[in-house]
């Protein structure tokens, strides 16, 4: 019996905009996930503290605020030390082509900015989990 | 973490790795057949703690209640585990599991372990997930582990009561005492809560709990426990002194007494029914998907009637004897 693809969906910082982040959850539910959404407001910290205690398949982080280049750095660190090399993280939301190929460096595997259709979204993230196979 | 083994995750549960926790409770809810022995070296060690049940209509507290349940036993010094069950979608399958929302200060506590399930159309499915989500805290050393499920469906009120200690939450302006009757919870509490007594229509709630309480029969049969109906408001932050004194006198009538020793056997035999039915409807699910478009071909067009062709489908996939 396959399982769901299991998904937390994350705002980190001061950022307050979750229109986006709730439409994105809605599609991925409606294309048979299950999605945990975090909240407003959480720090790396607890983002990644969560997704290890769920332990998702994919780790979703919405960024309007352009902290981009924070942010990452230090949830690969915390990744990292926790030893969760098979969490796919991806990021969407809006931000400069310079830090889509920059954050893509630290490790993010795709960037879903704020034009992608849904039926997007949800072909990525299957194809992204049936790439990283079974675990 | 990547495919180690479920049998080697066991110490690594044991010594309270996260990592290891999260990822055996996946694989047990994939009733992977690959997690079998090390799900049984799991239940082997279990059963040390105490396991809440929480449930409740939609909208009435439970989360918040839960964060604030957890931030009490918390400061006496407990480990929290919470297994939070959200329904999925009948539609899609999928689901929004909203509840870590309300525990958000919880999460970057170490004696806070908070895993999120979906209800997956149930069929034991999730019944037998969750218990073995909390045999599996059990072990990692959490000592109170949390089930938080929403009261609407039968399996959701199963769990519950598949729990050491039940608690039913009720709010106030939710209906009134008829619909305390409808909802069919009232019977399996141990414990009443009736939460957001800051609001002034509280105290009717708590009045007709009481007397739902008094009328029912069902209180008088309990020698060992008075079930007590509690008001708590997680605004104000009052209540749940005697809430945990209650949970805590529950917990020793559960594992001290006769009335404890009957209802432990009842878990029991409820966890293995759960699982045996969710064993069964798997391979049957598996077995008949192929079969079963043919049949109901000859179903549409009248040629037989439901009861033969669901015998023939029942023999076809489970084997000859398997219908009634």
């Amino acid at each position: 019996m396959s399982q769901p693809i299991r998904v937390l969906l994350a705002k980190v910082g001061l950022d307050g905009h979750d229109r986006g982040v709730k439409v994105v959850a809605r599609t991925l539910r409606d294309a048979g996930m299950d999605v945990i959404y975090s909240g407003l407001h959480r720090t790396p910290e607890e983002v990644v503290t969560a997704a290890i205690q769920e332990d998702v398949d994919v780790l979703g982080v919405s960024l309007l605020s352009g902290v981009q280049l924070t942010v990452f750095p230090k949830i690969f660190k915390l990744l990292g030390d926790q030893g969760a090399d098979d969490l796919i993280v991806i990021a969407g939301g809006v931000m400069p082509d310079e830090d889509v190929a920059a954050i893509k460096e630290m490790g993010v595997r795709e960037v879903l900015l704020q034009d992608t259709p849904p039926d997007e979204i949800v072909a990525t993230l299957k194809r992204l989990v049936e790439e990283r196979g079974e675990r | 973490m990547s495919r180690v083994p479920s049998l080697d995750l066991v110490e690594r549960v044991a010594a309270g790795t996260v990592p290891a926790i999260g990822r055996l409770i996946s694989r047990a809810e994939a009733a992977s057949p690959e997690a079998r022995p090390a799900l049984a070296r799991i239940y082997a060690r279990a059963g040390r703690a105490h396991v809440v049940g929480l449930t409740g209509v939609p909208g009435s507290g439970k989360s918040t209640m839960v964060a604030s349940l957890t931030a009490h036993l918390r400061k006496a010094g407990q480990k929290v585990g919470i297994v939070a069950i959200d329904p999925s979608s009948p539609y899609s399958g999928g689901a929004i599991l909203g509840d870590r929302i309300r525990m958000a200060d919880h999460v970057l506590d170490t004696g806070v372990y908070i895993r999120s399930m979906a209800t997956r159309g149930s069929m034991g499915g999730m019944a037998r997930a969750a218990l073995d989500a909390v045999d599996i805290l059990d072990v990692a050393g959490f000592d109170t582990i949390i089930i938080e499920t929403v009261g609407v469906g039968q399996d959701e009120v199963e769990i519950a009561k598949a729990s050491h200690t039940t608690i039913v939450v009720s709010a106030p302006g939710l209906g009134d005492e008829i619909q305390a009757i409808k909802a069919g919870i009232l019977e399996i509490a141990d414990i009443h809560v009736v939460s957001k007594c800051d609001r002034s229509d509280a105290n009717r709630t708590l009045t007709d709990l009481k007397s739902m309480l008094t009328l029912g029969a069902l209180t008088t049969r309990r020698q060992d426990w008075q079930i007590p109906v509690l008001g708590i408001s997680a605004y104000k932050g009052e209540g749940f002194e005697a809430l945990i004194a209650k949970i805590e006198a529950h917990r020793r009538v559960f594992f001290e007494t006769e009335t404890g020793v009957r209802r432990r056997l009842a878990v029991a035999r409820f966890r293995l029914e759960k699982t045996a039915e969710n064993l069964l409807i798997q391979r049957f699910q598996a077995a008949s998907a192929e079969r079963a478009g043919p049949l109901a071909e000859r179903l549409s067009l009248r040629e037989s009637d439901p009861y033969t062709l669901a015998a023939t489908l029942l023999e076809e996939t489970l084997g000859p004897g398997a219908s009634p």
